[in-house]
This record gives structure tokens, sequence and C-alpha cells, in this order.
């Protein structure tokens, strides 16, 4: 694993800027509906989270695909989801313990992040750097996946 | 060291690569009894759906897969196994001996014992040919019943549909989805299914099918008739343990396997659908016939087979369900526990649904209809023990916080951390 967005709440003035740029860079458009992070506001705005996948060593969501439609970006480590692959059959949307894959219905297929090919445009877009791309060791959210049960497999 | 892994579904599939992973050097060898590169069957409805082809069915796309990773790959159905002399002989009489064995043999469904369950024109849909079968007869307008509305059922219902018939469903239970859904989930799934012009009878079943000279007539257990050019019989399916009789493995419902996915004999492990093993929260062991698990469990009976000690964490019951557009997901105790507490939103005109049950500051359980988004989290809350403490109290108020409570969970357990 090479890549992974370093995410730091503090830093978060929850503009959306990032919501919109990784909505324009996966579908052309600008709808945060469909962005793969999302902003999570607390305190009516006073705090915000935002929060996407780590591409998390466990890779949940690639074990539990059933036609091997999510694989390894070999250059970036991203966990991808391969589109003419996907069924739309969402077992990674509840697989995922962090619920950062979701089902678009209007795709038919799961959406997750993808790094954007190394150069994640949320990170381009945050105007505070609450998010940037690290080292995902450092990454914050990651669940030690022991907790899960997986024991040396981890 | 020879590995012989009985089934080529996904917990065997996931065993196979995993044992490659760790040894380099073993023979590995997969058995599996239908004429056909590996496949899922969670992706049949989709080829009925004709959303995939055949090829989009299959576990692994590349075709040169497992003989890239040297895994045989052999056809064939075993009838017996020898633990003491570690040996397996197939149906056809040939004998393969083993170092280690895998069972992943997987399911077979079960139809009711009803008169007429064998006339022409009644399908399951378990297999890629049971798939076939049905797309051959399924064409638009065509009058079909379906028995059995639970999860693989509610599955075939959207295909079924999908294909443009005339759906009817039957199903025992009071409600559909019994399995995975409380009476309100149930509920709205049923007037969802109605709204979308498919017919559902709850709470009675299918008693008798005789063949009309041109068609098939079933009669209700409420005195309902129906007629129907095809069945789909989805009422259910069980362990395929039959061929394990006097092997001394010891069985349930299920082959009975420990935290490192062994039997009760030796070298002998057990995964998926097949395995009744252990579950997360401690109680009795027991099948969970589900895709994570079966990833889960090949992956870690294959470590243990490899000599890489591990312990397996047990599994949780999550299921996810498309019905006609309307998703639906459960998770865990999704019934309650004795002495816990419950919260839930119910929207119904708009089909909406959130169940949430705890045990304490902990979240055992939920059911999610009409959810798509990060509906992953409840997984994660259940099976990471996040203590809710706060939180808890506002998700009584409105479950709808599921999220940012498990964002400031996490985020302030590691802050303590």
């Amino acid at each position: 694993m090479q890549k992974a967005l370093l995410i730091d709440p503090e830093k978060c003035t929850s503009c959306l800027q990032c919501e919109l740029a990784c909505s324009h860079q996966h579908t052309g458009m600008f709808n945060p509906v469909q962005s793969r992070i999302r902003v999570f506001e607390f305190e009516h705005g006073a705090r915000a989270i935002p929060y996407t996948c780590t591409q998390c060593e466990a890779a949940w969501c690639l074990h539990a695909c059933p036609v091997q439609a999510i694989t390894v970006n070999a250059a970036t480590g991203a966990k991808q989801v391969d589109a003419d692959r996907c069924v739309g059959c969402k077992v990674c949307t509840v697989a995922c313990p962090y619920g950062t894959i979701n089902y678009e219905a209007h795709t038919g297929k799961v959406a997750k992040c993808d790094l954007c090919g190394g150069e994640p445009q949320c990170a381009v877009a945050c105007p505070t750097g609450a998010i940037t791309v690290s080292d995902p060791d450092t990454a914050t959210h990651a669940i030690n996946p022991l907790l899960l049960g997986r024991g040396a497999t981890a | 060291m020879r590995h012989l892994i009985i089934g080529t579904g996904p917990a065997g599939v996931i065993a196979a690569e995993t044992l490659r992973g760790h040894d380099s050097e073993a023979e590995i060898l997969l058995l599996g009894d239908e004429p056909e590169t590996p496949y899922s069957r969670m992706a049949l409805p989709y080829l009925l759906a004709n959303n995939v082809g055949e090829t989009g069915t299959y576990l692994r796309p590349d075709p040169k897969h497992f003989q890239a990773r040297r895994i045989q790959v052999q056809r064939g159905r075993a009838a017996s196994v020898d633990s003491q002399a570690h040996t397996v002989t197939l149906e056809q009489g040939e004998q393969l001996d083993y170092d280690r064995l895998l069972i992943a043999t997987g399911s077979h469904t079960v139809k009711p014992p009803i008169p007429g369950m064998d006339l022409d024109g009644i399908e399951n849909c378990w297999t890629l040919a049971d798939a076939r079968a049905i797309a051959q007869r399924a064409q638009p307008g065509q009058q079909v019943v379906l028995m059995g509305a639970g999860f693989i059922g509610c599955i075939v219902l959207e295909a079924l549909v999908a294909r443009g018939v005339a759906l009817t469903v039957v199903e025992r239970e009071p409600r559909m989805v019994p399995r995975m859904m409380d009476q309100n989930g149930g509920e709205l799934l049923k007037r969802w299914c109605e709204s979308k012009g498919v017919r559902v009878h709850t709470g009675t079943q299918v008693d008798a099918i005789k063949a009309d000279p041109e068609r098939l007539s079933l009669t209700l257990g409420d005195g309902g008739m129906l007629e129907a050019d095809l069945v789909v019989c989805a009422t259910g399916v069980r362990p395929n343990i039959a061929f394990l009789e006097g092997s001394g493995i010891e069985t349930d419902v299920g082959i009975l396997v420990d935290e490192h996915l062994r039997t009760s004999a030796p070298d002998v492990y057990a995964a998926g659908d097949v395995a009744q093993g252990p579950v997360f929260n401690g109680g009795q062991r027991e099948v969970h016939a589900i895709q994570p698990t079966a990833g889960d469990h090949g992956q870690v009976a294959a470590l243990n087979m490899a000599g890489v000690d591990t312990v397996y964490g047990g599994s949780l019951a999550i299921n996810v369900l498309n019905t006609l557009g309307l998703i639906s997901s459960s998770f865990g105790q999704w019934q309650g526990v004795p002495g816990g507490d419950s919260a839930s939103a119910l929207n119904g005109e708009e089909f909406k649904y959130l169940r949430l049950e705890f045990d304490g500051d902990f979240l055992v359980g939920a059911i999610g209809l009409g959810l798509t988004q990060q509906v992953g989290i409840l997984r994660g809350l259940i099976q990471t023990r996040v203590n809710l403490g706060q939180w808890k109290k506002e998700l009584l108020r409105d479950p709808h916080q599921i999220v940012h409570a498990y964002l400031e969970c996490n985020t302030s357990a590691e802050a303590a951390a």
C-alpha cells in the first residue's frame, strides 16, 4: 500500500470543496450527493469530520466481493471498483466496517474512493490542509483489524 | 504437502488462493461437481436480469487464474471421506488422498414435500444450470409463481421482474425475508412489491401443484388457486453433509468446526455455507450462509491448513438485499437481546426504516430499509464493540445519528489511545 488520505478534522471548516471536487472528478458534475468523501457536521456546523475510505489493509470490500470486481491499484494501493464487473450485489457495502463503499442507485453499482489514480482531488481542493495525501499507517479512523477477530490474518 | 479442497464456491476458491500465498510448493487440488468455471451464486440473479453474461458470474474473471497459481481444478463429486486413511472417494470410484482436507461443499436446495414438485416447469434458482433453465422459460408476460420470499427468493424476485414476467410470490411465514426483517420491515417490503405490480401472499403456502394441459395449477393453504407457466422454488437450502455419513466427522445442521475451522477429524477443515462455526457474540455455533463468512472461513481455514495458527473471531450475520429498488440490510442480533434497549425510526410513506438494538452501551443488531449510505458502519459498530457512551442516549432519541455516533466514538477512542 503506497498512498492513503490523511484527514485532520481539526482543520476542516466544512466548506465542502472536497465533496464538489470528488463528484466532479468521478461524474463530471458538481453534485455532493455523489461524492465519495462526505463531510459530517457536528453541533450545527461548529465542527466537521470529512470521511472516506482509508484503503485499509484488511480490504474487507475486496474480500467480500463475489466476482472480483474490487482490485488493488498497483501504483497507488487504492482498492478500486471495476464498474464493468460489479454486478451491484452490495455485499461489500455491509461488509466494510467503515461504511465507506456505497451503493449508487443511478448506476446500479457501488462506488468508493479510488484516490483519483494517485492525485486525490479532494486533497487538491481542500483549502485548509484538512485532507492531505499521506502514509496510510498514520491515517485517522483506522480501526484495528484485530478487533474484528482476524488475528494473524490482519 | 497435498491440500484437497472439496467445493469451488467462494470459500474453496479463497482457501486455495490463500494456501498458495503461504506455500509455493504445496499441491492444491480444487474439486467441484458442476461442469462450470467456478462462479458465484450471488451473481446469478444479475445474469437472469441480463445485467451480466455468464462470464460476469465467474469468481475470477482471468481464464488463467487457477493455472497461474498452480491450483488444479478437477470435476468430481465426493461420495465419502475416510479421515483415518486420509482419502476421499468420488462417486465415479476414484480415490484421492490428502494431507489436509477442506470441506467447502456449500448447500443444496430443499423442495417442500408436496405433490407435484417434480413436474416439468418447476425450477430451483441455485445453480448456473438452473439459471439457464429459468432464462429459457421466464419470458415477458408469462405467469410465474415464486415459492419462498426468503433472502434467495427476494433476490430472484428482482431478476424475474426484470425479465418482464407477471409475478406472484408465496411465502409461508407471516412476512417477507423473515430471517432478516422484522414485522415493520417485512410489511414495508410487501407493500413496496405490491406497488410495483407483484402479487404477494404471505402466511400461506403451496399445498399441491397439478399439471393442466397448458399450465401448472397451484393450490394454496388458504384455499386460493394460482396458475403458472413457470414455478420457481426458493424454499430453502441445507448444508451438503450427506456424504460424510460414517466418516466420524461431527455434524449438526452443518459440519461443526472450532475457532480454527477444524472439524472433529484430524487434518479435516470445513468452511463456508456447509460449516457450523463460531459466531461473533460467543453463542452456539451457527451456519451463517453468507458471502463474507464464506470468504473469512476460507481464508482462516487455509491459514491453519498451511500451519499459520489463526483464530477466527466468529461470524456476524449480515445481509443486504435489493427488492425492486428498495434496499434492505440487517446486522447481527436485530431481534434484540434480553434486557437490551431498542430504537427505531419508521417512515412508511417513504419506505424508510431503521431499527437499532443495544446491549448496554453497545450496538448488537440493526435493520435498515431505504438506506444505502455508510451502512457498513453498522457492522463496524457491532463487531468492533464500540462503547457508545453518551451517544447511546442520542441514538435512542434519533437512530439516524448513527454515522455521527460512529465518527465521534472512533475519533475520541483514538484520541484516548
